[in-house]
């Protein structure tokens, strides 16, 4: 019985929290869909959000939620950037290239950061209250951060099915050679394909810091779980990451529940391994 | 083919590793010996992920898990059980070589990009469930007592030896990578790494190929683990199993030249030597990881092949040098 009610008091928590892991790794699995490249530099980037959320809200002083839109802004172009520099060479070559060539862009980043931010932990004091719901207490920054969430997803699903370099995103991700016939300029789409997946971490690294304290390498345990929920949505399905966040966000809190935390871990990269190799596609990608 | 030109490959690696050991021996100083021995291990693992990234083709994130797993069991025989470090060192190969063997019938069936990810779910998972296991410590890991260095006359003779035993393991871990380069098996294995498909069709059993090459990559990684760990004088999780590692391993890999015997060994000597000169050079010192990341990005941007593989294109005729 002790155990249901703790259960009922971290699982809203957990979901909550899920929203956001999912937001992080819907840009991972968006470029990993499109380029298939998985991008090495998205713990970092997420770090680079949170210490965007950080400097908004205690240098300028600005609520942290208003710092969402220039974020997501410098985020889009970072993004376009590392493709230009780093990636667009590499996209067609072997998978250990792009792996190493985006791994070395998070290699500068830490290294940059590390030399100007150290590697102490920061802290965003703020407070969005709470509300009682029943025998739990939900976090308002909790449920902001799930509200921005949804609208960033709704906004790329929109994108993405409503708008014309949406559809192009989408046919470049189904066969590039037959999208290039066709006349869409793959270059420029891919460029702004990881620029939103660099987008993505970078608002979900500005909503996560409202909540934790953060360093320059926090992004690396939210790149991990990126990729578990990646894998657990279907690697390429950004809308799945949602749900693939969900999940882990609820595996989280309810193993917290019953198991000692400290292995949770060991359940999540468990499952990921099994679902790798049962289910490639995701729990909900077709089956091959 | 004349006997001794059969051989011609090995000459480099050779000498490069003795030149290694030679050196602190010759200058006497403690400092040379333990940059080195950093040098050694570098040289024994990027060399044993050289015969599945390299030969095979299959992208590892989680090759420290070998290191750490290894380490782990050869610790705990040398500490709970009494085994002395040269069945320590047997016991920890093997017990890697074993996990290989399992982890590789299961995830060695992902191609590509999935079987990197799974790699990184297994070095995760496993470094989370040794932290859980009362067994070999929990989070604090397993402290050597100090007496157990008496039985290999003291410290600094222990450490002596130590260095012996990381140069031979760096020797082993390059006739390994050349027995299995210069091999029919070895041979398999390139031609899974160009097709895999083409090469079931020509007769190459791939799953139990592939499954080999990694549990042969797995070895030595598991004995180095327990070398250094016995050298460091504690075990913990965290310094067991440091995914950055791994890609430190796949960096020197690349940069030297992956699929040739001799570009590991450079590039795990350019990376450790590099890295050392950057952490101490008083401009480079704070941004030492971004200078290495540029480095990095021009390398795969510019020399795909890495240092050997552009050497080899260059010059046709020292082919047979450079294998």
């Amino acid at each position: 019985m002790q155990q249901i009610n703790l259960l009922l008091i971290s699982l809203p928590d957990g979901i909550l929290l899920g929203f956001v892991y999912g937001l992080a790794a819907m840009g991972l699995t968006l470029i990993w869909g499109v380029m298939n490249v998985i991008n090495l530099s998205h713990g970092p980037i997420i770090a680079l959000g949170m210490f965007s959320t950080f400097f908004i809200y205690t240098r300028l002083g600005l609520n942290p939620y208003l710092g969402v839109i220039p974020i997501a802004i410098a985020g889009l172009m970072l993004g376009i950037v590392i493709y230009a520099v780093a990636v667009h060479h590499v996209i067609n070559a072997p998978h250990l290239s792009s792996l190493l060539a985006t791994f070395s862009v998070n290699m500068i980043i830490i290294g940059l950061g590390t030399a100007a931010l150290t590697t102490s932990p920061y802290n965003v004091d703020f407070s969005a209250g709470s509300f009682q719901l029943g025998s739990t207490r939900l976090l308002g920054s909790r449920i902001i951060a799930a509200l921005v969430t949804l609208l960033f997803t709704g906004g790329l699903y929109l994108f993405l099915y409503r708008t014309r370099p949406g559809k192009f995103i989408r046919a470049v991700a189904n066969n590039r050679a037959a999208a290039e016939l066709m006349g869409i300029p793959s270059t420029r789409i891919l460029a702004l394909s990881f620029g939103i997946g660099t987008m993505l971490a970078a608002v979900s690294g500005g909503l996560i810091a409202t909540f934790f304290p953060f360093s320059i390498l926090a992004g690396g345990s939210y790149e991990l779980k990126s990729f578990v929920i990646g894998v657990l949505g279907g690697l390429g399905n950004p809308i799945g990451a949602l749900f693939g966040g969900l999940i882990l966000g609820v595996i989280e809190s309810s193993s917290q529940a019953f198991l000692e935390s400290s292995w949770v871990p060991v359940i999540e990269f468990g499952l990921f391994v099994v679902i790798l190799l049962v289910r490639p596609s995701g729990l909900f990608g077709a089956k091959k | 083919m004349k006997p001794w030109n059969r051989y011609i490959g090995l000459i480099l690696p050779v000498l490069v590793v003795v030149a290694l050991t030679l050196w602190p021996v010759i200058t006497g100083s403690a400092a040379n010996s333990e940059r080195v021995f950093t040098i050694l291990k570098a040289i024994a693992l990027a060399s044993s992920l050289n015969i599945l990234l390299g030969y095979t083709g299959y992208v590892s994130f989680g090759h420290i898990v070998f290191y750490g797993f290894g380490g782990y069991v050869g610790i705990f025989l040398l500490t709970e059980k009494g085994w002395t470090l040269w069945t320590a060192l047997l016991a920890g190969g093997i017990a890697s070589g074993i996990l290989a063997f399992l982890l590789g019938s299961a995830i060695l069936r992902l191609r590509g990009a999935y079987f990197a990810l799974a790699t990184i779910g297994v070095n995760e998972a496993m470094r989370a469930l040794i932290n859980n296991l009362e067994l070999f410590g929990g989070p604090t890991g397993i402290t050597l007592n100090f007496s157990v260095y008496k039985t290999y006359g003291g410290f600094a003779q222990a450490l002596q030896t130590s260095f012996y035993v990381g140069a031979g393991l760096a020797m082993l871990s390059l006739i390994l990578s050349y027995i299995v380069r210069s091999s029919k098996f070895g041979l398999g294995l390139l031609a899974i790494r160009e097709n895999e498909d083409a090469a079931e069709v020509m007769g190459v059993v791939a799953p139990r190929a592939k499954t080999w090459a990694y549990v042969l990559s797995a070895i030595v990684p598991g004995m180095v683990g327990v070398l250094f760990f016995f050298k460091n004088g504690n075990v913990e999780p965290h310094d067991a199993f440091p995914l950055h590692a791994s890609i430190e391993l796949l960096v020197m890999v690349m940069l030297g030249g992956q699929g040739t015997v001799l570009g590991p060994i450079l590039g795990a000597f350019a990376y450790q030597g590099m890295r050392g000169y950057l952490v101490t050079s008083p401009i480079f010192k704070d941004i030492q990881l971004s200078v290495s990341g540029a480095l990095l990005l021009m390398i795969v941007l510019f020399i795909p092949a890495g240092a050997i593989g552009w050497l080899r294109h260059r010059l046709p005729p020292l082919r047979k040098v450079f294998a």
